[in-house]
C-alpha cells in the first residue's frame, strides 16, 4: 500500500482509526527512498525510523496524541542530529556526529515526528541549485536533467517525491523558497527571531531563517505552530507571542490589500511566469482582495547588498572548521565555500570594511524601510520566487554570478528579516512554479490564510 | 629622554558561568576539558548567549573608574585562528564598548586616564608536554569562554612606580566590588604594559610601541618597566629606533626577551557579531546598576579619617582591603558600648597583626578590654614616673644595667606601686629601656 496520497492530518486519523501503523508508513516511504534515484538524502536512519515508528505505534494505542505522533519528516542535513551523521554536505564533516540536537529538531521530536533521513543540499547551503553537494547533486523529480532549486535541494524533493510527509531546511537568501517553487511544494520562510537558530550549522547568521516544506498551506501551518518561540539557547529568537495560525485557516480574504511591487515584474523575469502569477492575482481579485501597485525602490540594490553581508558573515562562521576538535581539514572545503570566504575576508579586511561591509549594512536598511513602508499600505506583497524556470543540471555551474541572480526576488525578505511563503501555481513547460507572499515581521498568519487562498484557486 | 608608558589589564570575572554558555566558569585547577559544552567548544550550531551578571559587572567597574556608559553597546567578532580559539573568532567589543574615557587618580595626586573598559571572552589553554614519547600540544577548554574585561589607559605613565601604584589601585577596586579575586598568579588579572620613549624635544607619541607579556606580579612589571627604559634608551642614544615587538619577562635571567615582532598591524576583520542583539541601556537601568556599587576604597578612607578621627597611614591600611575595612567598622560599633576608641582599635589591629579571619570582632574587643583594662593611661605620666623611680633606686637601676634583670621586677613593681594602676608591663619595661638607653 502506498500512503502518499495521505496529508499529515489523513495519516492521524488513520492511525487513531488502525487502519495503518506509524511502521507501515515509514516502511513505505524508506522503501521509495530507497527506489528513488534523485539523490535527495544523504543519510538514511532506516535502523532509528522503524524503532520510533513501533514507539510510536505503541503512543497511539495507548491514547497519547502528539500533532505528529509517528509522521516521517526529513532534515536538512545542515540540522544537528545527536547520534546521527551531520555534514553540511561537506566533505570536511564527513565523519562528524553530533554531541546535541538542534533545538527544532528536539521540538519536532517531541512533537511526535520520525526523522527518517538527512537531505541532501548544497555544501554549507553554498547554492540555488543543489548541484553543489559532495555528495552529487540531487535532480528535479518534475522533469530529468533539471535542477530542483538549492540549497535545501532535498528536503524540496523529499516532500515533492513523496518520500516523507514534511522537511525541515533553511533559507539564507532564498534557499527554502526556490527550491519549493521548481519542486512544486510549499516553503515557508519565517520572520528572522521566529524560529531557533541553535543547533543549526550556521551560514550567514543575521540572514538565516529557519523554515519548512510541505504539500499544504496547512501543513506548512501546522509545523510552524511547533517549531516557532522562543529559545533561551538563541539570543536573537524573540518573545513576540507564537500566532494561532490555525486560525487564519480557510479565512475569506475578502478586503485583503495585495501589493504587487512594479520592481520585481520588470525585464529578466520569464514572460510566462510573469502570467501565471498574474491570473493567480487576478483570481484574488475576484475573491475580495484589494490589489494594488506598489514599488520598493531599493530593490536593484539587494542582490549586491546581500553577496557582501553574506559571504563576510559565513567567512568568520566557518572558522571554526580547523579539524582540531573534529570533522576533516580545511583542504576539503569546495570552490564554493571558497568563494565566499575569500570574498568575506575582502570585505571585512581594515580599509574596505567601510567601503563594503559598512555600506551594505547602510542599504540593508533602506531595503528594510521600503518594506516598512509598503506595509503601511498592504497587508502582503506577491512576487515571483525565481525569474526563470528550473534550468537544466550543469547550465550555471560554472558562472557563479548568474547563479547568485537567481536568489534576486528572494534575499530582499532575508535582508530585510520578513516572513515569506512560496506557493505552488501550476506547471509552466511541465516545470513547476512558485509564487512569494511576503508580510511584515510575524505576519505568517496572514501569509497562510492568502497562501491557502492561491492554493484552493483552482487554477 | 622620557619614558611613554600604556598599560592594558586583563580581569577574569568570578561569575558562576562563563560568558556565553552556562558551564561552571571555575576551572583553576581542574581536569582539562571537563568545563565545556557545545558553545565554549565552538561546536557547529552552537550560539552565545550573554551572561547578564557579566555585562552588569563589566558597567560596574566602568562606573567605578569613573567612565561614561554609553547607551548603546554591541559585542563583535575579531576573527584570527590559534587553536586554542574554539569558533576561529573571540566574541569581543570593537568601536562601542561598554565604558569609555575614566580614570584612576594615583597617590602622587597624578589622573591617569583610562580609554576604555571592555567585555571579551577568554581562549582555551595550550599544554606542551610529551605524550607516550611525542612531542605534543593539547589544549585544555576549560578557560575558553570564561568573562573577560579589558581595561586600556591612555598612555599617561612615566615611570613603573606610578603604573604599580595604578594597578594596585585598580586591583582594589576590582576586589571592592567583588567581581574578581584579581589574583595575579592565578592569572585572574594580566598586565600588558607598552612601552616607548620620547627623545628630548619630541611631543608627539614614539613612532614605535614595545609591548610586554607573561608578567604575573607587582614586582615584576616593576622590574620589567626598568629593564625596558634601560633597554631602549641605550638603543635611541646609539641614534636608533627600537624594534615595534612583543616581548616578555624572563624571571630568571631579570629581563625581557623578544617573543614576536610585529611587521604591522594585524587584521582582525572585526564586525558586529550577528548572534547577540545589540545591548541598550535605558537611564533608569543604569542608575539601579550605580546603586550596586559599595563604597570606594578613596571615600573609605577619607570617612575612616573624618568619622573615626584615625590617621591618614592608619586608614590606609586598613581600607587597603574590604575585609579589613569591614572588620574595622564592625569592631568600632561593638568597641562603642565598651569604651574602646576606634583609635586604640586601628592601633590594636595594625600593630598587633591581627588575624582577620580567625579573631571574631567582639572577640577582638574582650581581648583588648581584657588586656587594657590597664590600657588607657597617657604615655606621659608613665614616663614621668619611670623617671622618678629610675632617679630614687640608683642601686637597682645599676645592677639592670649590668645585666641583674631580678632588679628589673623591683623597677616595674615600683613604678606600678606609684602609678596604682594595672599597667600593661611591656609598657612600663620599653619605657625603662629608652630611659637607660
Amino acid at each position: 500500500m502506498n500512503y502518499s496520497a495521505y496529508s499529515i492530518k489523513g495519516l492521524r486519523d488513520g492511525f487513531k482509526k488502525r487502519q495503518f501503523s506509524s511502521e507501515w508508513v515509514v516502511k513505505d516511504c524508506l522503501s521509495d527512498i530507497k527506489d528513488n534515484k534523485l539523490n535527495a538524502f544523504i543519510t538514511v536512519c532506516e535502523k532509528e525510523a522503524l524503532e520510533k515508528a513501533k514507539e510510536a505505534d505503541k503512543k497511539i494505542k495507548d491514547g497519547v496524541d502528539l500533532p505528529l505522533l509517528g509522521i516521517p519528516i526529513s532534515i536538512k542535513d545542515i540540522y544537528l542530529t545527536k547520534g546521527i551523521r551531520t555534514t553540511a554536505a561537506s566533505k570536511v564533516l564527513d565523519n562528524y556526529i553530533p554531541q546535541y540536537s538542534a533545538t527544532v529538531v528536539e521540538k519536532l521530536e517531541d512533537a511526535g515526528a520520525i526523522i527518517i533521513g538527512k537531505t541532501n543540499c548544497d555544501a554549507w547551503a553554498h547554492g540555488s541549485s543543489g548541484e553543489n553537494s559532495d555528495y552529487g547533486s540531487t535532480e528535479n523529480p518534475y522533469l530529468e536533467g533539471y535542477v530542483p532549486g538549492g540549497s535545501s535541494s532535498g528536503s524540496a524533493v523529499s516532500v515533492a517525491d513523496n518520500m516523507c510527509f514534511a522537511s525541515m531546511g533553511t533559507d539564507t537568501g532564498g534557499s527554502i523558497r526556490l527550491p519549493a517553487s521548481f519542486c512544486n511544494v510549499v516553503g515557508l520562510k519565517p520572520t528572522y527571531g521566529r524560529v531557533s537558530r541553535y543547533g543549526i550549522i550556521a551560514m550567514a547568521s543575521s540572514l538565516d531563517s529557519i523554515g519548512h516544506f510541505t504539500r499544504y498551506v496547512e501543513e506548512s501551518a501546522l509545523i510552524l505552530s511547533i517549531t516557532a518561540g522562543r529559545d533561551m539557547n538563541d539570543a536573537t529568537t524573540t518573545n513576540e507571542k507564537v500566532d494561532d495560525y490555525e486560525s487564519y485557516l480557510r479565512k475569506d480574504i475578502k478586503g485583503v490589500k495585495i501589493g504587487l511591487p512594479k520592481e520585481y515584474f520588470t525585464e529578466g523575469l520569464d514572460r510566462k511566469i510573469k502570467e501565471g502569477i498574474e491570473k493567480e492575482v487576478k483570481s484574488l481579485e475576484k475573491r475580495g482582495a484589494k490589489i494594488e501597485i506598489i514599488s520598493l525602490p531599493n530593490t536593484k540594490h539587494a542582490n549586491a547588498c546581500y553577496y557582501i553581508i553574506q559571504p563576510a558573515e559565513v567567512s568568520s562562521n566557518l572558522g571554526r572548521y580547523d579539524g582540531i576538535r573534529y570533522g576533516n581539514g580545511r583542504d576539503l572545503f569546495g570552490e564554493e565555500a571558497k568563494r565566499r570566504i575569500m570574498l568575506g575576508t575582502y570585505v571585512l579586511s581594515s580599509g574596505y570594511y567601510d567601503a563594503y561591509y559598512k555600506k551594505a549594512m547602510q542599504a540593508r536598511t533602506l531595503i528594510k524601510k521600503d518594506f516598512d513602508d509598503a506595509f503601511k499600505e498592504v497587508d502582503v506583497i506577491i512576487t515571483p520566487v525565481s525569474p526563470t524556470l528550473p534550468w537544466k543540471l550543469g547550465e550555471k555551474t560554472s558562472d557563479p554570478l548568474a547563479m547568485y541572480l537567481s536568489d534576486i526576488y528572494t534575499v530582499t525578505a532575508n535582508l530585510a528579516g520578513i516572513p515569506g511563503l512560496s506557493v505552488p501555481i501550476g506547471l509552466i513547460d511541465d516545470l513547476p512554479v512558485g509564487m512569494q507572499i511576503l508580510g511584515p515581521h510575524f505576519s505568517e498568519g496572514r501569509l497562510f490564510q492568502v497562501g491557502q487562498a492561491v492554493e484552493d484557486s483552482g487554477l | 629622554m622620557k619614558p611613554v608608558i600604556g598599560l592594558e589589564v586583563h580581569v577574569e570575572l568570578k561569575t558562576k558561568s562563563k560568558m556565553f554558555c552556562g558551564c561552571s566558569a571555575d576551572y583553576f585547577g581542574q581536569k582539562p576539558n571537563t568545563h565545556t559544552c557545545p558553545v565554549c567548544l565552538g561546536l557547529p550550531g552552537a550560539l552565545p548567549i550573554p551572561n547578564k551578571t557579566a555585562v552588569e559587572w563589566c558597567v560596574i567597574l566602568g562606573m567605578a573608574l569613573n567612565c561614561n556608559i554609553p547607551l548603546f553597546s554591541k559585542f563583535d567578532r575579531k576573527n584570527y585562528f590559534y587553536p586554542d580559539l574554539s569558533k576561529g573568532y573571540q566574541i569581543s567589543q570593537y568601536d562601542e564598548p561598554f565604558c569609555l574615557a575614566g580614570n584612576i587618580k594615583l597617590n602622587t595626586g597624578k589622573t591617569i586616564g583610562i580609554t576604555r573598559v571592555h567585555m571579551e571572552e577568554d581562549t582555551g589553554k595550550l599544554i606542551h608536554g610529551n605524550v607516550d614519547g611525542e612531542e605534543v600540544t593539547l589544549i585544555d577548554f576549560n578557560r575558553s569562554g570564561v568573562p573577560l574585561i579589558e581595561i586600556v589607559t591612555e598612555p599617561d605613565f612615566d615611570n613603573a612606580k606610578d603604573v604599580v601604584d595604578y594597578l594596585k589601585k585598580l586591583q582594589q577596586i576590582v576586589r571592592y566590588l567583588e567581581i574578581s579575586n584579581a589574583d595575579m598568579e592565578k592569572g585572574d588579572m594580566r598586565l600588558e604594559p607598552n612601552i616607548s620613549l620620547r627623545i628630548p624635544g619630541q611631543t608627539d607619541l614614539p613612532n614605535y610601541k614595545v609591548e610586554v607579556k607573561n608578567i604575573n606580579s607587582f614586582r615584576f612589571v616593576e622590574k620589567a618597566i626598568d629593564f625596558e627604559i634601560k633597554r631602549q634608551t641605550e638603543i635611541l642614544e646609539k641614534k636608533a629606533t627600537p624594534l615595534q615587538e612583543t616581548r616578555g619577562w624572563n624571571e630568571a635571567k631579570q629581563k625581557t626577551v623578544s617573543q614576536r615582532v610585529k611587521e604591522e598591524a594585524s587584521d582582525y576583520r572585526y564586525f558586529p557579531d550577528p548572534d547577540i542583539p545589540p545591548i541598550r541601556w535605558s537611564r533608569d537601568q543604569l542608575a539601579e546598576l550605580k546603586k550596586q556599587i559599595p563604597e570606594l576604597p578613596i571615600a573609605k578612607k577619607g570617612r575612616f579619617i573624618s568619622e573615626f578621627q584615625i590617621s591618614e597611614y592608619d586608614s590606609e591600611i586598613l581600607t587597603r582591603a574590604i575585609e579589613s575595612a569591614d572588620y574595622f567598622e564592625e569592631a568600632v560599633r561593638i568597641g562603642k558600648d565598651h569604651n574602646v576608641s576606634p583609635k586604640s582599635l586601628a592601633n590594636y589591629i595594625i600593630n598587633k597583626k591581627i588575624n582577620l579571619e580567625n579573631t571574631l570582632p567582639a572577640e577582638l574587643i574582650k581581648a583588648i578590654i581584657s588586656t587594657s583594662s590597664y590600657a588607657t593611661i597617657d604615655n606621659d605620666k608613665i614616663s614621668k614616673v619611670v623617671g622618678e623611680v629610675l632617679a630614687q633606686s640608683p642601686q637597682a637601676t645599676n645592677d639592670y644595667k649590668a645585666g641583674k634583670t631580678q632588679a628589673l621586677q623591683f623597677l616595674i613593681g615600683k613604678t606600678m606601686s606609684i602609678l596604682k594602676q594595672k599597667i600593661d608591663t611591656r609598657i612600663i619595661i620599653e619605657e625603662i629601656n629608652k630611659q637607660l638607653k
